[in-house]
């Protein structure tokens, strides 16, 4: 029987399609930056610009910069990658009303950034604090975690995944988004790794698109 | 800590549909050379929505400027870009036509000539010194937007030694919803060119290529200034919560 015979697109019972296809996604392409951050691109345009720097004077919370670079299967660095963040506060608390946690909400924090890669040396930086534990499926707390999505040129649909803590041991042995990847060892690909750099506080993240030939492991992207 | 909250507030927030990856282009393309290296090999993890991803940054129509949403004017210096004048507008829904209101519209182009204004395009086109090719808007309560532009030109691209991008525009969506994020690229009715993009080509079938052509919009045309087309673009929905589980995960 052809699929099309249950296409959503054409009405049955009722006389509107149930559901309407997600318009398809298309590569960012390698010149995201014009749109996405235009000094990337080399001009000024916005009177104010989307960046990497998450945190004010007033921000609760440790402070941290997050910092990677993102391979791509030969082991070269993706010097084109765009990267958006999304992170609860300090508390483990979005910004959104979607989060009904009873949890304070920091107004000096939207838990938003977006950071390009150097096309010199490839690495992408965030400045922004600690996330907290936000509650997860079940009632099993998650771990602190940020949301990462990657663009770039032969990148056909935006690439989610996730950034965990190392020093969060306790907390990632329990995590339901961790533990539900069935292979422990790919778990590790993303776990961030402290070091303190001129007093502060960095956490290290190296994404590979496909395994590399260093050894290097692919690292887990969702479908969420 | 549980992350259950009251069916009315699950129903404005809840989880996201399943995502229909048939809608979409494979991760690995071949056709498309650069895909090949950049595309994972394992099978995405699918998990369950939590908090994280059934939440969004939210943007605020005072972190725009009033230029945002005019390309033909917002880089201008001495006078107008040049090309074919242009409005495009539309709605943003999701799957189950829900609008979609205060998403972040941002979309960016090349110029007239097939040149893009960045570091790294060394096509021989010309730059137009008045034309940026970005701008930004936040859809209204009814997730309807709308800017203008010049129409962007084609240009030749190193993928095989002579494929052409058809004219095109870019488009970038952040909704309310983390899992709602969408990058994709807008097309123009009758363009001969579309059936030739190996990037095009990508998009698993016929129905999802035209779901990314604008349509001429005459009946909107400005009379003696510009032509308009109609972009309509559709986010992930959220399912409805009818009976709530007690027991989440299943058979693998």
């Amino acid at each position: 029987m052809s699929r099309s015979v249950f296409s959503p697109l054409i009405p049955t019972a009722s006389f509107a399609p149930v559901r309407l296809p997600e318009t398809a996604s298309q590569t960012a392409g390698p010149y995201v930056h014009i749109g996405l951050a235009p000094k990337q691109a080399g001009f000024d345009i916005f009177e104010n610009d989307f960046g990497s720097v998450l945190v004010s004077a007033q921000t609760r919370g440790q402070r941290i910069a997050i910092e990677g670079r993102v391979f791509d299967g030969s082991g070269s660095i993706v010097r084109d990658v765009l990267v958006e963040l999304w992170q609860a506060n300090a508390d483990g608390k979005y910004a959104h009303p979607g989060d009904t946690q009873d949890k304070r909400i920091d107004p000096s924090f939207r838990g938003w950034g977006r950071a390009c890669a150097s096309f010199e040396t490839g690495v992408f930086r965030f400045d922004t604090i600690k996330p907290g534990r936000a509650s997860g499926p079940g009632g099993v707390p998650q771990a602190p975690h940020v949301c990462l999505v990657l663009f770039a040129r032969g990148i056909n649909i935006g690439l989610h995944t996730r950034l965990y803590f190392d020093d969060e041991p306790a907390a990632n042995a329990s995590d339901p988004v961790l533990t539900g990847i069935e292979w422990a060892v790919r778990r590790q690909t993303l776990i961030a790794q402290r070091s303190e750099r001129d007093g502060a506080i960095v956490y290290s993240l190296d994404i590979r698109l496909q395994d590399t030939p260093d050894g290097g492991r692919e690292t887990v992207f969702f479908d969420i | 800590m549980s992350d259950r909250s009251t069916a009315t507030e699950r129903g404005l927030y809840g989880d996201f549909a399943q995502r229909d990856t048939a809608a979409h282009p494979a991760a690995y393309t071949p056709e498309y050379k650069t895909s090949v290296l950049r595309s994972p090999r394992n099978a995405l993890i699918s998990t369950l929505n939590t908090v994280s991803e059934r939440t969004a940054p939210i943007f605020r129509a005072d972190e725009l400027g009033p230029l945002d949403n005019d390309l033909i004017l917002n880089f201008a210096k001495e006078g107008l870009p040049i090309g074919e004048r242009i409005v495009v507008h539309g709605f943003v829904r999701d799957e189950f036509g829900r609008p979609v209101p205060n998403a972040l519209v941002e979309v960016w182009q090349a110029n007239a000539g097939g040149r893009y204004r960045h570091r790294n395009d060394k096509y021989l086109a010309p730059i137009d010194p008045n034309f940026g090719g970005c701008g930004r808007m936040l859809t209204d309560a009814n997730g309807y937007y709308v800017y203008r532009t010049i129409k962007p030109g084609p240009y030749p691209w190193r993928n095989r030694i002579n494929d052409w991008r058809p004219s095109h525009i870019h488009y970038s969506l952040s909704g309310d919803g983390w899992a709602q994020r969408l990058i994709t690229q807008m097309y123009f009715e009758g363009d001969p060119m579309i059936a030739q993009c190996p990037i095009i080509q990508t998009i698993p079938n016929e129905a999802q290529v035209r779901g990314l052509i604008a349509l001429q919009d005459t009946g909107n045309n400005i009379a003696l200034d510009s032509r308009c087309f109609r972009f309509d673009i559709t986010l992930r929905g959220r399912r409805m919560t009818f009976f709530e589980p007690t027991q989440e995960g299943g058979k693998r």
